[in-house]
């Protein structure tokens, strides 16, 4: 009978891993299915250089999508992330024009990076107000300081030396630096998002903050630590930017948080916390990337750029929530 | 011809994907009288009510109201027909006010635009006082559970209901409550509404019921009146076999060991509790009684350092302990099972493997500070294994368990990290008879073993039916302690509730449960 009682169950629940690589799989489905289109679309998709340029287009913000997806797996949202990377770029370009090497300077930009994350997590955790209203005040802080650094001016940093441009621009047997960079980032969470001990206590805190109190966990202290991986995480990706532009505007990054949120929240992260992958995240990104590239290529205004774009999220996020509706019933 | 009875459900099924919640079910309910609904968890009662609220339709099988045939197909459909649904679940608004609350479900369908905030209020302290002195102007989120579950009910008397379902409405109220809440439902009954009552609790059946359906399993079992039938009878055809023991059996006299695993002296945290001493000897299980919001979940947090104290100390094994955060007193060997398990029990949407391992992390890290994978899945496997757990298998969310094995893998989650004392609160509740039994099986299995138990519960059948002995707290104290021969319902409730004497037969859970 036991065994009856177990098949019977095991049929009727996706097992939660099912379910996750079902999202992923389904996500893959329609990349391919997207890119497959617009190959008879366009006779530019499929070629390398547009591969490359997609894969490029995304992979720093890439980056930060990892930091965000482990962010909203705690429970939290960061909107400060496009000026932080902003900031880490701007930052570390004008002390790179103040005379130190480029490599101290993109370092003291990501540090400063962090530390705006633990002024955040002051916030959230001590404080105690809500990752929204904090990253919020966040953004338009921290946009402020960019503007101040550079006077609303863009700086321009055609000096930066060759080994360190090389980071953005240049490439190792054919493949930028940049994607591998962004593919030891990825791979590394992901491991340690599915392994290690202390993002364990990630899922556990964004599950059920109460029930991961009362199991020991310092659920204060998980927070704060996720919140500034994320503005580090961020800040890197700003350092990235720099060496791939050779400038840095006080500008950039400006409404990029929402499509890491939106590519994050695609591929499969609870806004309730407690779920989410880097890989379906990733997903999620080179889903709107590959979008991006085809309505480009479609010669679609782009004034209608960012309405498709919208829409697609929401597709998603209804087609997910209609998914787990299904599954809760 | 007899009057038409008032609901009458025929032939109802109910899928959900390829399982069948309910087959081909019947139900009347008469004008005027109480029926009860028995069924262990997942036996289809939640499925019927949510049917009869609106909130779920039947794939077969017709509704009937006063004999007509009706399509009830939301629950404020259900409203209009006179239907009321007091929740299992408290389905409050934290942050509304308790007259707020109490009039959310008849404000849609007032006409008036504006509300008239002290009209209101005084028609909610109206229906409130019925059921206690509750200040209707508080915010629900400051009030305690039971109050909240309090509330919930008079939102429920507001409807004008002709039908009105109580799903466990018992579950956090303590016996005064109770006492006052079965007094409101024989009132409403005068006036000839029809109630449903659904309870695991087979005293308040026996006191309060006139009829009795059992379900099993999605399937109709029987109709009957409460008085032809005994307490045994209907547990018997809920589990569908004999219940020889409901408990299992005490420690016996020559069992008895002077040895003191825990002690507990003086301690105080200088608001909720004062001056509290225990001790609890190997082998046997402590009953803790009190009413709610006596302080015995406070005392337990203190125990265990999820609650700072002000003075006194704990002793483990003779030895005194500086417990200051709750991985503190996990690492000395006591641990704590919350009451609320899904607020603060369990993780829902994380793996039965993750649930069980929380605790014990640090055994699991490898020197990399990686988990490693593999013993965490025999680590989960060993347990659910000998606990019992029924499910599919360990990577399976534990929202996909019912209530009792969500309770089995909380326990589990604790006995992982081998600790010497547990204190667990309210260890079954909303749990059905067959794992009830289970879980008071491992628990006596346990202390056996060796392991501290101490169990803080409202339900006095399964203090005097589990515990070996009973402390009784009230006002943050200990009010006294009950031993084999002396521990009696009316002895903890006289203890709980500060009375010198309380009226025989007065109390709705007089009856033992069961045999």
């Amino acid at each position: 009978m036991a065994i009856d009682t177990l098949a019977a169950k095991d049929m009727r629940i996706p097992s939660w891993k099912r379910l996750g690589s079902m999202r992923e799989a389904g996500l893959i489905a329609i990349i391919l299915a997207l890119c497959i289109a617009m190959s008879f679309a366009s006779p530019h998709f499929l070629t390398l250089g547009n591969f490359r340029a997609m894969l490029m287009s995304f992979s720093v913000e890439g980056i930060v999508v990892v930091g965000m997806t482990i962010l909203l797996i705690v429970g939290g949202i960061d909107l400060a992330v496009g000026s932080v990377v902003c900031f880490a770029m701007v930052l570390s370009g004008f002390l790179f024009l103040a005379g130190l090497d480029p490599w101290t300077a993109s370092l003291i930009g990501i540090l400063a990076s962090s530390l705006i994350g633990c002024v955040m997590g002051f916030f959230v955790t001590v404080v105690g107000l809500n990752h929204f209203i904090t990253s919020l005040a966040g953004m338009v802080i921290v946009r402020g300081l960019c503007l101040i650094i550079t006077k609303g001016t863009p700086l321009s940093l055609f000096t930066l030396p060759p080994s360190f441009k090389a980071i953005g621009q240049g490439s190792f047997h054919g493949v930028p630096y940049v994607i591998i960079i962004f593919v030891a980032v990825v791979v590394l969470f992901d491991f340690l998002l599915r392994r290690a001990t202390a993002l364990r206590k990630v899922f556990y805190t964004g599950s059920n903050e109460k029930a991961a109190l009362y199991s020991g966990i310092k659920t204060k202290q998980v927070k704060f630590w996720v919140t500034v991986l994320c503005s580090t995480l961020a800040g890197f990706a700003g350092v990235i930017y720099m060496s791939r532009f050779g400038a840095a505007t006080p500008t950039f990054g400006a409404g990029m948080e929402l499509n890491i949120i939106a590519a994050a929240v695609i591929g499969g992260a609870s806004l309730n916390g407690g779920s989410g992958t880097i890989l379906g995240a990733i997903l999620g990104i080179a889903l709107l990337s590959v979008v991006t590239s085809s309505l480009v290529l479609l010669d679609i205004s782009v004034y209608w750029q960012d309405m498709i774009k919208g829409c697609i999220l929401l597709t998603a996020v209804s087609i997910d929530h209609f998914l787990h509706k299904r599954k809760a019933s | 011809m007899s009057p038409q009875p008032v609901l009458n459900i025929r032939n109802v099924t109910k899928h959900f994907g390829a399982v069948k919640a309910l087959t081909n079910v019947n139900f009347s309910l008469e004008q005027g009288e109480i029926h009860a609904i028995c069924g262990e968890n997942g036996a289809g009662k939640s499925t019927l009510m949510n049917i009869i609220a609106g909130v779920l339709q039947p794939d077969e099988g017709e509704i009937l109201v006063d004999g007509v045939p009706v399509k009830i197909t939301s629950p404020s459909a259900a409203q209009l027909l006179g239907i009321g649904l007091v929740h299992q679940e408290i389905a409050l608004c934290p942050d509304a006010s308790v007259a707020e609350n109490i009039f959310m479900a008849s404000t849609s369908r007032r006409r008036s635009i504006l509300m008239n905030y002290r009209k209101l209020e005084r028609e909610a302290q109206t229906v409130m006082n019925k059921l206690a002195p509750i200040d209707v102007r508080q915010k629900v989120e400051d009030l305690s559970i039971s109050s909240q579950q309090l509330v919930e009910i008079a939102k429920a008397l507001t409807l004008d209901c002709r039908v009105l379902i109580f799903d466990e409405p018992t579950a956090a109220l303590t016996e005064a409550e109770t006492r006052i809440l079965f007094k409101i439902i024989r009132d409403l009954k005068a006036n000839g509404i029809s109630i449903i009552y659904i309870s695991h609790r087979m005293a308040e059946i026996f006191c309060l019921c006139d009829r009795v359906t059992v379900l099993r399993d999605g399937r109709y079992v029987s109709t009957e009146q409460v008085a032809d039938v005994t307490a045994d009878d209907v547990v018997r055809r809920m589990v569908g076999r004999d219940i020889t023991q409901l408990y299992p059996p005490k420690q016996t006299a020559e069992e008895t060991s002077d040895e003191i695993i825990l002690a507990v002296r003086n301690l105080d945290d200088g608001s909720r509790f004062h001056d509290v001493h225990l001790e609890l000897h190997r082998g046997e299980i402590l009953g803790i009684g009190g009413l709610i919001g006596s302080g015995r979940t406070e005392i337990a947090e203190g125990i265990c350092g999820l609650r700072a104290t002000t003075d006194g100390h704990v002793l483990l094994n003779g030895k005194p302990q500086t417990i200051k955060s709750y991985a503190g007193a996990v690492k000395a060997g006591i641990v704590y099972l919350s009451e609320d398990r899904k607020g603060s029990g369990v993780f829902l949407d994380l793996s039965i493997a993750q649930n069980i391992s929380v605790l014990n992390l640090k055994a699991l890290t490898g020197r990399l500070g990686l988990v490693d994978a593999k013993a965490e899945a025999e680590l989960a496997r060993d347990f659910s294994a000998r606990l019992g757990v029924r499910m599919g298998n360990i990577d399976m969310p534990v929202s996909s368990l019912s209530g009792g094995n969500q309770q089995k893998v909380a326990i589990a989650k604790q006995l992982a990290v081998q600790p010497k004392v547990i204190l667990m609160d309210e260890p079954t509740r909303g749990i059905d008879v067959g794992a009830k039994s289970e879980i008071h099986q491992l628990l006596r299995e346990l202390a056996r073993s060796g392991i501290g138990i101490i169990v803080i519960s409202s339900e006095l059948p399964e203090l005097l039916g589990l515990c070996d002995r009973v402390l009784v707290i009230r006002e943050g104290t200990v009010a006294g302690e009950l031993g084999r021969d002396d521990m009696t319902e009316e002895a903890i409730i006289r203890l709980a509730s500060g009375l010198t004497q309380i009226q025989a037969g007065q109390t709705p859970h007089a009856s033992e449960h069961a045999a």
